[in-house]
């Protein structure tokens, strides 16, 4: 009874307010055969006994800031979290609250979520975002969505770019499945070229195309010229970004994006092992009736407060019902206001310098390793701070040897694409000294000369 | 309650004006919905409808509706102009709030208004 | 950078200015180290983005503001939050402590499976236990909420019926007192919805439901105990009609709270039910998310589970623990999301909960979430009408209007809120007019209890005595009732750094 506070002489008085003898006895409409079923699980632990037992599990792993030396990304990007950011979310103001259904006693939840929608449209440089989707992933499934309503189903292609997350390419799969919809998804195409290679793809029955920014291989791309000829054959353009490189690059608003989703992560949220993460979601003004999710609006209270509530929400599931574009109910609002947070407090001047960082370290790596032999970079394209890497070994051997000198190397691109065999993706990040870069381009010398 | 009596309507509803074409809400179901902020046109100039197929969706704070045709017909006009306006269907559901006009219009499953005033009030209750 | 549109001239009085008016020109917050490394140019300036407008703080100025704002919430930390099918219980703050631990924490989900294996181990036992608590053969701990497990079941009971060629089956039965997101689940896949209407006791309407089963019935959707609090006293006929006519039985487990230990989902016949572990298990709501909504699904079904699932990959052997790792369904309808789930907030959360309460423990708290449901009911029932009324599980829904009154559910949600206590659900299942949907949950004292049921029928006299007290309402609160048709209309979703900003610099 950890968690109950009511006493055995108040369960007895309330059991005679109800008319029932005992607790058993509530559960008459439980079919008898399979009432109270015994349940075979360890018995329960205390407090102290639990804080040990997941304790011990959790240093059972060998994680990223005190065993081993990373340079994984794909996806999850290890960044520093200023303190501040758990503090806030330490608040059980914030942490035990309920979704801000009664705008009058959840102000603190649907301004915070009304800064975190403005602060995603000035960084993607969109019109408005949603509150959040569940990660970068499913909001580029959403995305998929939201081109399906604005068509009404009459256009059935998606053009998919081989640039995209493998994993993130899996999920529009899944979501698709139902609608009767082609993905052209090629992961086989010739990766060397460019954006403009999608072009000849998009036909009149396109409703998206999706593009990676920077790719998954770590390219940048101008995708202006291809969300032009997009638009010439009537077709909507989804660009799945990443929030630090957008600190410093071209914004895809600024190339007639009109749809920029992506994960986010990097901003304030630890790797968690893949999740809870956080997908942001901006667009058009235009597209916002067909853009699924929660969306707060300014508005103002029968005091003449300036307040926020959640608009529009006969969009969604719980009034739209199966005529919805999304199911999508919840949000992730915690982290939405953690990525909020980690914005504010690093502001400008501090997001600039993290992307700074990255880049510049993620280039002296890319350069001291391209000088060792065997090694180079696939592609010539600039990047961020992601690269992809050739390699003189299977990737399973070399990352084997890495972690024998507690370096957790890069992705294995062989597993997705089967043309890049022996490359690996490498992802460096401001957490990552100079000294950590050089064990790194040690270890892989020694590699090399194996 | 108002129900001009030179109109027929659905169950669902809609009204249809047999002289001019017209087809929209009835004021019944604006004053339902409550405050609309947005429509959307699902069909188009020069489509042809059939009665009881979708032509429009609406949203208002807190429901949603789509809008079936009363009639058959073809689309002759749309009225765009609810699109920036969406509250003139709570104004003015059978004047301005009109939606689309169809040539040749036969009328589905109508009634006149005596019994649509009558069904309405049925459904108050 | 795109101009922002002409913002809307308001005189509203600012309670506490956004992050972007409390900004000023060159003022910093946390500072990152100097660079280590040789520099290198940056990309060519057409690649670069001119302007940044994003604030410009110190760490005390964004500390204060949110924790302003943090005022301006109701919270479970706060009081009574008995909203009903939310399941608001208390949140334990060891958990907060547990999924904070530097090896949960600073864990890449991509990381090899050797230097995992805690992690590893946590996510199977959770799938062990699940089973064992749900009655299931199979788990999948991807879905990130409980309406993205809803989806995953769907698409696995389109699968399962696809891969045996049945094609023809595109109707998803559903009842009206169902949660949107079933229906809205449902329509993603392009079925059709068929509504079967409840009975006079909130049952399932047997007759409704036969006259709809047929062989192109993709299987039914229900929620049990239903959104209406009532075990449905036909749970075996209705899942034996669906299973006649081919169909699958889905069900919604946004109502588990109320049958842990008391009744195994899968005992009964049920072949797929998302768990909601941010309702039934602790995970605490946080203002709207991240959930966490693993699925559970009978024998016939688990190769259709979304890859990948947690499972041994070398056994143990002799002082050896098992390796685990993960292992993809032979017909798995693909993947959800990234990566595996939501392990940190969700996963370890709930594995710190169910190990804290063993087996007895879990049925202690379905036990009382049910004895305090009811508690409130006979409290109640005297003055508001409770439509359906009999023994009810962990939530039930009474009518917040009153004869001859213009009261109505939400003025009485409002006027809650001046006895400081959240509202109830109010105006879900829309079944019943005017509803009030109250959950408990089982972390409230009897005291708590007993002070929400006297404000409630206090509400009720004032209704009568001064209705304009609960249509103004609330009062007390830092803020009033919301002009909801202005936000609509002018759409004001974003803000910006003031017009004027740099000239300040």
């Amino acid at each position: 009874m950890t968690y109950i506070p009511i006493s055995p002489k108040e369960r007895d008085a309330m059991l005679a307010t109800v008319g029932v003898k005992s607790l058993d006895d509530l559960f008459e409409a439980v079919p008898q055969k399979h009432r109270f079923p015994k349940l075979n699980l360890p018995p329960a632990l205390s407090e102290m006994e639990a804080a040990s037992l997941l304790g011990e599990m959790a240093s059972s792993n060998e994680n990223v800031r005190e065993h081993v030396i990373s340079f994984l990304g794909a996806g999850a990007y290890n960044h520093y979290i200023p303190s501040v950011v758990d503090h806030i979310l330490r608040r059980g103001e914030f942490y035990t609250a309920y979704t801000p259904y009664q705008p009058e006693i959840s102000q603190g939840t649907l301004q915070g979520i009304f800064e975190y929608q403005s602060l995603m449209t000035n960084l993607t440089g969109m019109d408005v975002s949603n509150a959040s989707h569940y990660d970068g992933a499913t909001a580029a499934a959403e995305a998929v969505n939201l081109a399906y309503a604005q068509f009404r189903g009459k256009r059935k292609k998606v053009v998919v770019s081989p640039g995209l997350h493998p994993q993130y390419r899996e999920v529009i799969r899944t979501y698709t499945q139902g609608m009767g919809v082609e993905l052209t998804d090629k992961t086989e195409a010739d990766l060397e070229v460019g954006p403009e290679a999608l072009i000849s793809q998009i036909d009149d029955n396109t409703m998206l195309v999706v593009v990676q920014y920077p790719d998954f291989f770590g390219r940048i791309y101008d995708y202006t010229k291809l969300i032009e000829a997009a638009h010439a054959k009537g077709s909507l353009v989804c660009i799945v970004a990443n929030p630090t490189a957008l600190v410093m690059l071209k914004t895809p608003g600024e190339m007639g994006a009109d749809i920029v989703v992506g994960e986010a992560q990097p901003f304030g949220i630890p790797l968690w092992y893949g999740g809870p993460y956080l997908g942001f979601f901006t667009t058009k003004k235009s597209y916002v009736h067909k853009m699924a999710g929660r969306l707060v609006g300014e508005t103002m209270d029968n005091r003449g407060q300036r307040s926020y509530v959640l608009t529009l929400t006969a969009r969604e599931q719980h009034i739209k019902r199966e005529r919805a574009t999304s199911n999508i109910c919840s949000n992730q609002g915690l982290l939405a206001l953690g990525a909020a947070v980690y914005m504010s407090v690093l502001g400008k001047g501090g997001l600039q310098e993290v992307a700074n960082l990255c880049y510049q370290k993620a280039h002296y790596a890319a350069e001291q390793i391209s000088k060792i032999d065997g090694f180079g970079l696939c592609f010539a394209e600039p990047f961020f701070h992601e690269f992809a890497l050739c390699c003189p070994k299977p990737i399973a051997e070399i990352n084997e040897h890495l972690l024998e000198h507690g370096i957790i190397g890069g992705y294995d691109l062989g597993n997705d694409y089967p043309a890049l065999k022996d490359h690996m993706l490498i992802a460096v990040t401001e957490m990552n000294s100079r000294e950590e870069i050089d064990t790194f381009v040690e270890v892989l010398k020694e590699v090399a000369n194996d | 309650m108002n129900a001009p009596s030179n109109l027929k309507y659905t169950k669902s509803d809609e009204w249809f004006d047999p002289a001019s074409g017209a087809m929209g809400l009835t004021d019944y179901a604006q004053s339902q919905l409550s405050d609309i902020v947005f429509i959307e046109f699902l069909v188009e100039e020069g489509e042809t409808v059939e009665a009881g197929k979708a032509i429009a969706s609406v949203e208002s704070v807190k429901a949603s509706a789509e809008i079936y045709a009363p009639a058959a017909g073809k689309v002759t006009a749309v009225n765009k102009a609810l699109s920036d306006k969406p509250e003139t269907l709570n104004s003015d559901a059978f004047g301005e709030g009109w939606m689309v006009k169809v040539e040749g219009g036969v009328a589905g499953d109508v009634m006149d208004a005596d019994a649509y005033v009558k069904y309405c009030e049925e459904r108050a209750h | 950078m795109t101009s922002p549109a002409a913002p809307v001239v308001t005189t509203a009085k600012i309670v506490e200015p956004t992050i972007f008016e409390i900004s000023s020109p060159g003022r910093r917050g946390v500072n990152m180290p100097a660079s280590d490394v040789p520099e290198t140019a940056l990309p060519p300036k057409d690649l670069l983005r001119s302007d940044l407008p994003l604030p410009e703080l110190a760490e005390v100025d964004v500390v204060r503001h949110y924790m302003r704002l943090s005022k301006f919430n109701y919270s479970v930390d706060d009081g009574f939050y008995p909203l009903g099918s939310c399941t608001m219980k208390y949140n334990p703050k060891i958990n907060e402590d547990t999924c904070r631990l530097p090896g949960f924490l600073y864990t890449h989900p991509l990381q090899p499976i050797e230097t995992v294996q805690g992690n590893l181990a946590l996510m199977y036992e959770t799938q062990e236990w699940l089973k064992e608590i749900s009655g299931f053969a199979g788990i999948t701990l991807q879905p990130a909420a409980g309406a993205h497990g809803e989806f995953t079941g769907v698409l696995m009971m389109a699968a399962y019926h696809k891969s045996r060629g049945d094609t023809k089956r595109t109707k998803m039965l559903i009842p009206d007192a169902a949660h949107g997101t079933n229906p809205a689940s449902t329509g993603m896949l392009g079925m059709s919805v068929v509504t079967i209407p409840s009975d006079a006791r909130g049952n399932v309407d047997l007759k409704a439901l036969e006259a709809a089963c047929d062989d192109t019935v993709v299987g039914m959707m229900l929620t049990n105990p239903n959104t209406l609090g009532m075990f449905d006293e036909h749970i075996e006929q209705v899942i034996k009609l669906v299973h006649d006519c081919g169909g699958l039985m889905y069900g919604d487990g946004a109502n588990l709270n109320a049958l842990l230990g008391i009744l195994r989902p899968g005992d009964l016949g049920f072949d797929v039910m998302h768990f909601n572990l941010h309702k039934t298990f602790s995970v605490p709501h946080g203002g709207g998310g991240p959930g966490s909504g693993p699925v559970g699904v009978a024998a016939r079904l688990a190769d259709f589970l979304p890859a990948p699932v947690v499972g041994i990959v070398e056994e143990a052997e002799d002082d050896l623990p098992p390796l685990y790792g993960f292992i993809t369904p032979k017909q798995s309808i693909g993947r959800m999301k990234a990566f595996h789930g939501h392990f940190g907030g969700g996963l370890v959360r709930s594995y710190t909960y169910i190990a804290m309460h063993g087996p007895n423990g879990l049925k202690d708290i379905s036990q009382y979430a049910v004895l305090n449901a009811n508690y409130l009911q006979a409290r109640l029932r005297d003055t508001y009408h409770v439509p359906y009324d009999r023994i009810c599980m962990h939530e039930f829904v009474a009518e917040g209007q009153f004869a001859g009154s213009d009261v109505r559910a939400l003025d009485i949600a409002k006027r809650l809120m001046d006895y400081n206590f959240h509202p109830p659900t109010n105006y879900f299942p829309l079944i019943v007019h005017e509803a009030l949907m109250i959950e408990p949950t089982e972390t409230e004292n009897k005291d708590t209890l007993d002070a929400f049921a006297d404000a409630l029928i206090k509400i009720a006299d004032e209704a009568k005595t001064s209705p304009d007290l609960l249509h103004s309402a609330p009062h007390i609160t830092p803020f009033g009732r919301m002009d909801e048709v202005k936000a609509a209309r002018e759409l004001v979703l974003c803000c910006w750094l003031p017009e004027d900003y740099n000239e300040n610099e």
